[in-house]
C-alpha cells in the first residue's frame, strides 16, 4: 500500500516527461514543415537572402514574377567532347529550369553539328554560338568570361532580361525557379559551405588580381553558376576577364581560373542574391543533413576522358 | 526490498530526464549568445589607404549554418526581414556610404503633436541614419512651434504648412495625400530614399542603412505573434482596403514605411486614390491610413521588412525576440493631445 502511492507520484512524473518530449519533438517536426528552417541561415549579413528550401513559397514567388513577362537568358559551353553533356542538361532543363519563363539557351561549342535536338516548350529557344576549341580545358573554362562579355554586347542584352551561365557537365533534379531571379547572384560551392574562409581555395598569390587573403572573404562561391540582370553580369564578366588577361601578361593563372576571379569580384561587388548548395551540387559528393533538395548536380565523369588535357 | 528498486529506477530516469531538460535550454540559451559573440567578436580595422587593394574590411566569416533560429529572417517571398544579429552595420555601413545617399524623413505634429517633435528629432541625431544626408520634413500647421534643435553636418529641416483639423482620423488620413504632393513638389528633387515616420515616437538604439530598400514596412509590435484572421485590417467589403480573413502576409504599422522615393510615391498615390474613394461611398477604413497601407502592401510585397525592433510601443512589456528597441511611441494621453476622441 505505502509502495504503491510512493511509486505513484514518479509514475505520473516520468508520463509527464514524456508526454513533454513527445509535445517538442512533434512541434519541432511541425516547424520544419512550417517552412522554418532554424539550421541554416536565410540571409547574409549584408541582407541578401540565401535560397534553401523552406526559405521561400515557390507559388508566391511565381505569381510575382511571371507577370513581368521576363526572359531569361542561359549560356553554356559544350566545347570538344563537353557536347556529350548538353543532352542531359537540355532535357533536365526543360523539366526543371525556369518552368513556364521565357527562356533562351546560348550554347557555345567548337562542334554546332554535335548540338542534339531537344524538344522545347513554348516561350523557349536554343541558339548555337561558333567558339574555337582549345587543347587546355583551364583556358577554355577562362575564356568564358570573354565570350559571355561579347555575346552579352552583340546579342544577349537585346533578347533578354536575366541571365545565368551554367556549367553543361550537370543535370537538373529539383525546381529552379524565379527565387533565383536578382541583379546579382552566386551560388555557394558545395564543397566549402561548412569549412573557415582559410581554407577556401581562394586565389593565395599577392601577384595575382584574384588574390584574396586569409582573413577574408564571405563564401567560397561556384564558378559553375553566375546569374543576374544582364547588366550586372555583363559587368563581372567585363572585370573578371579584364584581370584575367592581366594575370597572363604575368605569366600567372588563378588556382581555379575564372572561379578565382570570380570569388574576388563578389568579395568587393557583393552579390544581391545567394543560392544555397541546393543549387550546386556534385554527384560526387554525399547527401548532407542541410541540403534538403538537389536541383542541379555535376555528374560524374572521367576528367581524364572528357578534358583534351590533365 | 522490490518497492525501493523500483523507485530508484524511477528516480534516475527523473534525474536523466531534467539534465536533458537543462541542457536543452543551455544549449539554445547558448545559441543565442552565439549569435552576440559574433558580433561583439567581429574586428573593424579599416586602415585609410588611396590604393583601393590595400583598403581592407576585417570581419568575421559569416555562417551558412548558424543563425538566429528563434526568428524569421526572411519572407517567402524572399525580402529580408531586419533583426538585431541578422546584419552586420559596419559592412551595411560600408555599403551604403559610398552611394552618396540622402534620406528624406517625413514627420507630421498637427495640433498638440507639436510637443513630441523635440525628443524626436533630439534622437534621431543621436541614432537616425547616422553620417548620412538626412532631410527632414515636418509639416505643421503650427510652424512657430518646430523647435530648434542641433543637427549633425549634412542634415537639414524643412517646415511645410499644413491645414490642423478637429478629427485626429482626419489628420492621420490626409497625410498620404500631403506625402504624395510634398514628393512631387520638392522631395523627388531632394532626396534618393524616403521614411515617413509617426512623430509620437523616440529613437532609442541605431536604425541605420540596413532599412534601405526599394519598398520598406515595419510589422506591427501588437500583431507579430497573431494569426492573420486577428489582424485588424478593413473587413467590410465595401472599403477599397478590404482584405479577407483567410488573406494577408504581416501586419504592417502606418507609423513607418519608406523606400525608394519613386515606390513610396506611388503608395501613397495609391493609398489617397482609395482613401478618397471610400470618403466618396462614406466610409472610413478601421484604422485610416494603416488599414490601406495594408492592403496596398499585400498586391505590392514590401522589399524589405523592419522587426518590431523598429516600431515599439513603450506601453508594451518587452518580449524574447525583440533584443533591441530601436524606435517607440511613447506613452501619452490621447484625451490630453487628440482634437477629438
Amino acid at each position: 500500500m505505502r509502495f504503491s502511492s510512493n511509486a505513484k507520484p514518479y509514475v505520473l512524473l516520468v508520463i509527464a516527461g514524456t508526454v513533454l518530449l513527445l509535445g517538442y519533438v512533434y512541434f519541432s517536426f511541425f516547424s520544419e514543415s512550417l517552412n522554418r528552417r532554424t539550421d541554416v541561415v536565410s540571409v547574409t549579413p549584408w541582407l541578401a537572402p540565401i535560397v534553401w528550401e523552406g526559405t521561400f513559397d515557390p507559388v508566391l514567388i511565381d505569381k510575382i514574377y511571371k507577370p513581368m513577362n521576363l526572359t531569361i537568358a542561359t549560356t553554356v559551353f559544350a566545347v570538344g567532347k563537353y557536347v556529350r553533356f548538353l543532352q542531359d542538361f537540355l532535357e533536365t532543363a526543360e523539366k526543371h529550369f525556369m518552368v513556364g519563363f521565357h527562356v533562351r539557351y546560348y550554347v557555345f561549342t567548337d562542334r554546332p553539328h554535335d548540338v542534339p535536338s531537344v524538344n522545347m516548350f513554348q516561350g523557349r529557344h536554343l541558339s548555337v554560338i561558333q567558339v574555337p576549341g582549345s587543347n587546355r580545358w583551364q583556358e577554355i573554362s577562362a575564356r568564358r568570361m570573354e565570350f559571355i562579355q561579347t555575346t552579352i554586347e552583340r546579342q544577349i542584352r537585346r533578347e533578354a532580361d536575366y541571365i545565368f551561365c551554367l556549367d553543361v557537365d550537370s543535370k537538373f533534379h529539383a525546381r529552379w525557379g524565379s527565387e533565383s531571379l536578382g541583379r546579382l547572384v552566386a551560388v555557394i560551392h558545395p564543397g566549402y559551405y561548412e569549412q573557415s574562409r582559410d581554407r577556401f581555395p581562394y586565389e593565395r598569390r599577392l601577384a595575382s588580381t584574384a588574390y584574396i587573403p586569409m582573413d577574408e572573404g564571405d563564401y567560397y562561391y561556384g564558378g559553375a553558376m553566375i546569374g543576374g540582370f544582364v547588366e550586372d553580369v555583363y559587368t563581372l564578366t567585363k572585370v573578371c576577364r579584364t584581370r584575367f588577361e592581366e594575370d597572363a601578361g604575368n605569366s600567372i593563372e588563378a588556382a581555379w581560373q575564372e572561379e578565382s576571379h570570380l570569388n574576388r569580384y563578389l568579395l568587393d561587388n557583393k552579390p544581391s542574391k545567394v543560392l544555397s548548395p541546393e543549387y550546386l551540387w556534385q554527384d560526387i559528393k554525399a547527401k548532407t543533413k542541410q541540403v534538403k533538395v538537389i536541383r542541379f548536380s555535376a555528374v560524374i565523369k572521367n576528367n581524364a576522358e572528357v578534358r583534351p588535357n590533365v | 526490498m522490490s518497492f525501493s528498486s523500483n523507485v530508484k529506477q524511477l528516480v534516475l530516469l527523473l534525474i536523466v530526464g531534467i539534465f536533458l531538460l537543462l541542457g536543452y535550454v543551455h544549449y539554445s540559451f547558448f545559441n543565442e549568445r552565439l549569435n552576440g559573440v559574433w558580433f561583439e567578436a567581429s574586428n573593424r580595422d579599416i586602415p585609410v589607404d588611396e590604393d583601393q587593394r590595400n583598403t581592407r574590411l576585417l570581419y568575421k566569416q559569416p555562417s551558412v549554418l548558424v543563425g538566429r533560429t528563434d526568428v524569421m529572417a526572411v519572407t517567402p517571398w524572399l525580402a529580408p526581414i531586419i533583426w538585431e544579429g541578422t546584419f552586420d552595420p559596419d559592412l551595411i555601413d560600408i555599403i551604403y556610404k559610398s552611394m552618396n545617399l540622402t534620406i528624406a524623413t517625413t514627420v507630421f505634429a498637427v495640433g498638440k503633436y507639436v510637443r513630441f517633435l523635440r525628443d524626436f528629432l533630439e534622437t534621431a541625431e543621436k541614432h537616425f541614419m547616422v553620417d548620412f544626408n538626412v532631410r527632414y520634413y515636418v509639416f505643421t500647421d503650427r510652424p512657430d512651434d518646430v523647435p530648434s534643435v542641433n543637427m549633425s553636418q549634412g542634415r537639414h529641416l524643412s517646415v511645410i504648412q499644413v491645414p490642423g483639423s478637429n478629427r485626429w482620423q482626419e489628420i492621420s488620413a490626409r497625410r498620404m495625400e500631403i506625402i504624395q504632393t510634398a514628393i512631387e513638389r520638392q522631395i523627388s528633387r531632394e532626396a534618393d530614399y524616403i521614411f515617413c515616420l509617426d512623430v509620437d515616437s523616440k529613437f532609442h538604439a541605431r536604425w541605420g542603412a540596413e532599412s534601405l530598400g526599394r519598398l520598406v514596412a515595419v510589422i506591427h509590435p501588437w500583431f507579430y505573434q497573431a494569426t492573420r484572421d486577428h489582424f485588424t485590417y478593413e473587413r467590410r467589403p465595401a472599403s477599397t482596403a478590404y482584405i479577407p480573413m483567410d488573406e494577408g502576409d504581416y501586419y504592417y504599422a502606418g507609423a513607418v514605411f519608406g523606400g525608394f522615393v519613386e515606390d513610396v510615391y506611388t503608395l501613397a498615390k495609391v493609398c489617397r486614390n482609395q482613401l478618397e474613394e471610400d470618403a466618396r461611398n462614406s466610409i472610413e477604413a478601421a484604422w485610416q491610413e494603416e488599414s490601406h497601407l495594408n492592403r496596398y502592401l499585400l498586391y505590392n510585397k514590401p522589399s524589405k521588412l523592419l522587426s518590431p525592433e523598429y516600431q515599439w510601443d513603450d506601453t508594451k512589456t518587452k518580449t524574447n525576440e525583440v533584443k533591441v528597441i530601436r524606435f517607440s511611441t511613447v506613452i501619452k494621453n490621447y484625451a490630453e493631445i487628440r482634437p477629438n476622441v
